[in-house]
């Protein structure tokens, strides 16, 4: 003990673990979708040190980069599960974090007093987006080369700078060794403030405290528990509670993520395209060029907006727009309730729609268009904004249940 | 609505219809755990293809271990150009020179089944047919106009392709044998298994072992969730 002391009187070592461990009281009524917080973190951890590890032997150089990729699957010891460790890890962090951020949207936690924590979250996916982005050129596949190249261009639609600004980015006029070689950069330095966002994001958690299932604020009710005097009745201290808790979701999820590495690293197409086992090549534009899955909305939002003044533009601003809807949600949300159990049908409503919308999205995103698929997809894109334009109206009049005092069961 | 309902069933069938498109592939069937496939597989590469395809990621030494042959067999019978065990299995053939002959140089062949697909490379190997009008005096069904000369064809003769309709209506209805091979039908689609069955071992050299070894991760894995959800539970009963 005296040698904690030693450390406490340089570092606050024992407080911090108090204050953010073992005596942070999150509510009691946590469920299901609660996991995918600490998931996400897990996943961070998993795709730096593999990505660490992967940096070892692979080559940020054009000529070289798609063989040493496979000189790490092959010739590398378990180069091969470090690989699809990190493959696969992509995905299933856009899986974790999609069904984290659903949990906000459904229990409101976007809602006063999580605006900032919700804008930092909305911050911390941008820079995914990023970092997965410029992580898929870095294998110098037919479809890394080809989608990097169509996603570049996107740039150039910026009325007058727009030219100017995609040779910017790729440091070349089209996608080349340039590009691939700064692209490395950013992809190895960007996960790092990625995990410095999520210590941010923490941060702001800690300070206003867990939202839950119910949208009750726990520190507004009764004070005393089991364990303090002073803390909120229907907390319990995350550690052992929840730390114990999100060790069988830990569990779960490895399970998953283990059977697709073992079993079915390429995920049929999905997770590692098959035109990425061959070598890129600016002279051969491979017949239909689709995102990975994870971006496939926004994609579609893109191809269904129709050029205007023989601009792309439009269509840019469009995708962008859908992401900078996100950070608008907590001013949209009227309604004086904040969880989905309390909220009226018009707003489930409206939920289903957006959900509905950005899975039929995210389908159209993998197709080749046809004018059929593009209507959809206009279709779903109107849907998708009007989910966050009407939603100061619907959340307003909708019809609302009481909202208990205490958190249930 | 209805024209909602009207735009989301065509675009449904015509993903169905774009799914389905091209050439009907023939299933592979390869078994990856049947060695002696892989080395007749093997063989048939070294001797078929090897001439003007490199598989540059895939080295001598890993194959005689995935596949159970020893160092001194596979120097004998499979390594004509000599070199050491641990070399890649490299072409001989010049890429400048080849470029000239075939239009393109001849691509390298280690992940071949993983950007094509299985069952592509078994029924592209075996839908080579004749057409007059093409360099090499044949065509393939699976991939029109290809620059590749139909380098089995001792085995496999020389077949014709049938076709009913006419123009842009033509539809492809079988292959006919004009001229026997070495082999009979059911023979030559035998060797080609062991072929496709070699280069998708050399597409992912660990895949067996990945599989092997997921069973015991997953056991591993299961037995780890339990004994937290039991944990969990014990712990929880200070809550409930």
């Amino acid at each position: 003990m005296s040698f904690m002391n030693w450390i406490d009187e340089r570092f606050p070592a024992t407080k911090v673990w108090k204050e953010h461990l073992s005596e942070y009281y999150a509510p009691k009524n946590f469920n299901f979708w609660y996991f995918f917080g600490s998931l996400a973190l897990l996943v961070l951890v998993i795709q730096i040190l593999t990505g660490v590890w992967l940096a070892m032997n692979y080559k940020p150089d054009a000529e070289l980069a798609f063989a040493s990729v496979e000189y790490i699957m092959r010739d590398v010891d378990w180069g091969w599960l470090i690989r699809y460790m990190h493959s696969t890890g992509a995905s299933a962090f856009f899986i974790v974090v999609y069904l984290h951020m659903f949990r906000g949207l459904i229990y409101g936690s976007y809602r006063k007093p999580r605006e900032l924590l919700w804008i930092i979250g909305v911050i911390i996916y941008v820079a995914m987006m990023a970092t997965a982005f410029m992580g898929y050129l870095l294998p110098w596949g037919q479809m890394s080369y080809w989608g990097a190249q169509v996603i570049v261009n996107l740039f150039a639609a910026v009325p007058v700078v727009g030219e100017d600004l995609s040779v910017w980015v790729r440091g070349d006029y089209v996608i080349s060794d340039a590009t691939l070689n700064r692209f490395f950069a950013f992809h190895f330095l960007l996960p790092f403030i990625l995990a410095a966002l999520v210590f941010v994001h923490i941060v702001a958690l800690h300070k206003v405290g867990s939202n839950n299932p119910d949208g009750v604020e726990i520190k507004k009710g009764p004070k005393g528990n089991r364990w303090s005097e002073t803390a909120p009745a229907d907390g319990i201290p995350f550690h052992p509670y929840y730390s114990v808790k999100d060790i069988v979701g830990v569990g779960v999820f490895l399970m998953l993520f283990a059977a697709v590495i073992f079993f079915a690293p390429e995920m049929n197409g999905f997770f590692i395209e098959a035109p990425n086992f061959e070598p890129a090549n600016p002279l051969k534009t491979p017949a239909h060029i689709a995102p990975v899955w994870y971006f496939t909305p926004f994609y579609a939002m893109l191809r269904a907006v129709p050029p205007m003044f023989g601009s792309q533009f439009p269509g840019v601003v469009v995708m962008f727009g859908a992401i900078i809807m996100f950070f608008l949600l907590p001013w949209l949300d009227r309604s004086p309730v904040k969880s989905i159990r309390y909220k009226g049908m018009l707003t489930k409503v409206w939920i289903a729609i957006f959900v509905v919308s950005f899975v039929v999205l995210g389908w159209l995103g993998v197709q080749s268009a046809t004018p059929a698929k593009t209507l959809l997809a206009q279709i779903f894109t109107g849907l998708y904004f009007l989910f966050f334009f009407l939603m100061p109206w619907y959340s307003k009049i909708d019809k609302t249940k009481p909202v208990p005092e205490r958190v249930t069961k | 609505m209805k024209k909602l309902i009207i735009a989301f069933l065509m675009a449904a069938a015509s993903s169905l219809a774009w799914s389905s498109e091209g050439p009907k592939l023939d299933k592979a069937n390869v078994d990856l755990t049947d060695q002696a496939s892989l080395q007749r597989g093997a063989k048939l590469f070294v001797n078929y293809c090897q001439g003007c395809h490199s598989l540059q990621f895939q080295r001598y030494q890993r194959m005689a271990d995935d596949i159970g042959l020893t160092y001194d067999e596979v120097k004998q019978n499979l390594m004509f150009a000599g070199g050491k065990i641990g070399d890649t299995m490299g072409t001989s053939l010049d890429k400048t020179a080849a470029a000239d002959w075939f239009g393109a140089p001849p691509p390298d062949l280690s992940v071949i089944t993983r950007a094509r697909g299985v069952d592509y490379i078994y029924t592209y190997l075996r839908s080579f047919y004749q057409d007059e009008k093409r360099p090499f005096g044949v065509n393939n069904m699976v991939f029109p106009d290809v620059g590749m000369p139909h380098v089995m064809a001792e085995l496999q003769g020389v077949q014709k392709a049938k076709f009913s309709g006419e123009g842009s209506h033509k539809v492809f209805e079988g292959f006919e044998l004009a001229k026997p091979g070495k082999m009979s039908a059911e023979e030559f689609d035998g060797a080609m298994r062991d072929l496709t069955a070699f280069l998708t071992y050399v597409g992912e050299p660990i895949q067996v072992k990945r599989q092997a070894l997921g069973i015991y991760v997953l056991l591993f894995l299961a037995l780890f969730t339990v004994l937290a959800y039991l944990m969990k539970k014990e712990y929880w009963k200070d809550v409930h």
